[in-house]
């Protein structure tokens, strides 16, 4: 029989895992090696917040579980994260489009600013201590993107139409960030858990602000069909996992 | 593109009370970028409570050729330190 807290705090943790884990490729693609730090930092920060949340949600399981046995150890099914986050970073102008991953970093950081600032006041100990930690390094994320998009937006006008181009891409995906029917109705009246749906008309001010300054439109796009927090995921979800997962898989048990 | 970038100084102060010192430079397209840069790169494991960034360009240094000039005639000029100077009896407060 399923958890509904641990459900709960497995989709937080996976959206922060499967960011992290796409973070990293940009380390050594970046514009700059000063650029490479940053996002490396970025992700190591979300990383942090995976790590905890899925440590905490495997005390929760029966029998209990380790943060490794559910990072490694779940198939595609089993993970909750947003499509979001596991898509790759590539668009109409590369594989690896910078626009693209300051975009949406743009959103999931404004998104989880709402989200753990919302937590601080959970009755559950645990989630509340967690998003104490991450509302500070989400805070960080949302003006290290911020700064970006508003360079590029307001800067020539290649670099203008391609941040809008990115934000078109990625503006597809932000309903499924409030969407909380995943969340279970007893978890929201204990206020244990925040339904995202209230935590919209913050995120469409703050983003809003940051694309008004960069001289950019929000994207008036038809939203993509979500389904991660059921399970359901992209095609590139199954690459994601396949490099995240084939080491541990490979030799299992293995440690250096 | 990189390449143009300029080159900024950065100074972190590690504690309250004590002077922001040189840490090392990185490149950025201007302050704003090269703030965050710095505290990406320098203040990683709380290294500082306090960044200063300056463009390099901004620096005057003095010359390595200048150096005897510059440096040497202070070395024989042992009266400069306050320990030259014997304390008369009776003088407190030094």
């Amino acid at each position: 029989m399923r958890n509904p807290l641990q459900d709960y705090v497995l989709a937080l943790a996976d959206d922060a895992l499967i960011a992290a884990q796409r973070m990293g490729e940009w380390i050594a693609r970046a514009p700059q090696i000063e650029e490479d730090v940053a996002l490396g930092n970025i992700g190591l920060d979300l990383l942090g917040q995976a790590r905890s949340l899925l440590t905490y949600a495997g005390t929760l399981a029966d029998p209990v579980r380790t943060e490794d046995d559910l990072a490694y150890w779940r198939d595609e099914r089993e993970f909750r994260n947003v499509h979001l986050v596991e898509r790759s970073w590539a668009s109409a102008f590369g594989e690896h489009d910078f626009a693209v991953a300051m975009a949406r970093l743009l959103v999931l950081s404004t998104y989880q600013h709402e989200l753990y600032g919302a937590l601080l006041a959970s009755t559950d100990e645990t989630v509340a201590a967690v998003a104490a930690k991450a509302v500070k390094e989400v805070a960080y994320h949302h003006e290290h993107a911020a700064l970006w998009v508003v360079r590029l937006g307001d800067g020539t006008p290649v670099s203008h139409e391609r941040m809008q181009a990115a934000l078109g891409s990625e503006w597809r995906h932000v309903d499924e960030l409030f969407d909380g029917s995943y969340v279970d109705a007893a978890l929201l009246a204990d206020r244990v858990a925040v339904d995202p749906a209230t935590l919209r008309p913050a995120f469409d001010r703050r983003a809003g602000e940051v694309l008004a300054q960069a001289t950019l439109t929000v994207p008036d796009v038809r939203p993509a069909v979500g389904g991660g927090r059921r399970g359901v995921h992209t095609e590139q979800m199954g690459y994601l996992l396949a490099e995240m997962q084939h080491l541990t898989r490979s030799h299992p048990g293995a440690t250096w | 593109m990189s390449r143009d970038w300029p080159l900024w100084e950065v100074f972190v102060r590690s504690r309250r009370g004590l002077s922001h010192v040189h840490v090392g430079s990185l490149h950025a397209a201007d302050a704003a970028m090269a703030l965050q840069n710095a505290r990406d790169l320098y203040t990683r494991r709380q290294e500082g409570v306090s960044l200063w960034v300056v463009p390099a360009a901004s620096i005057t240094a003095s010359s390595p050729d200048e150096k005897d000039a510059f440096f040497d005639p202070a070395g024989d000029k042992i009266y400069r330190h306050p320990t030259f100077y014997d304390i008369p009896e009776g003088v407190e407060h030094l």
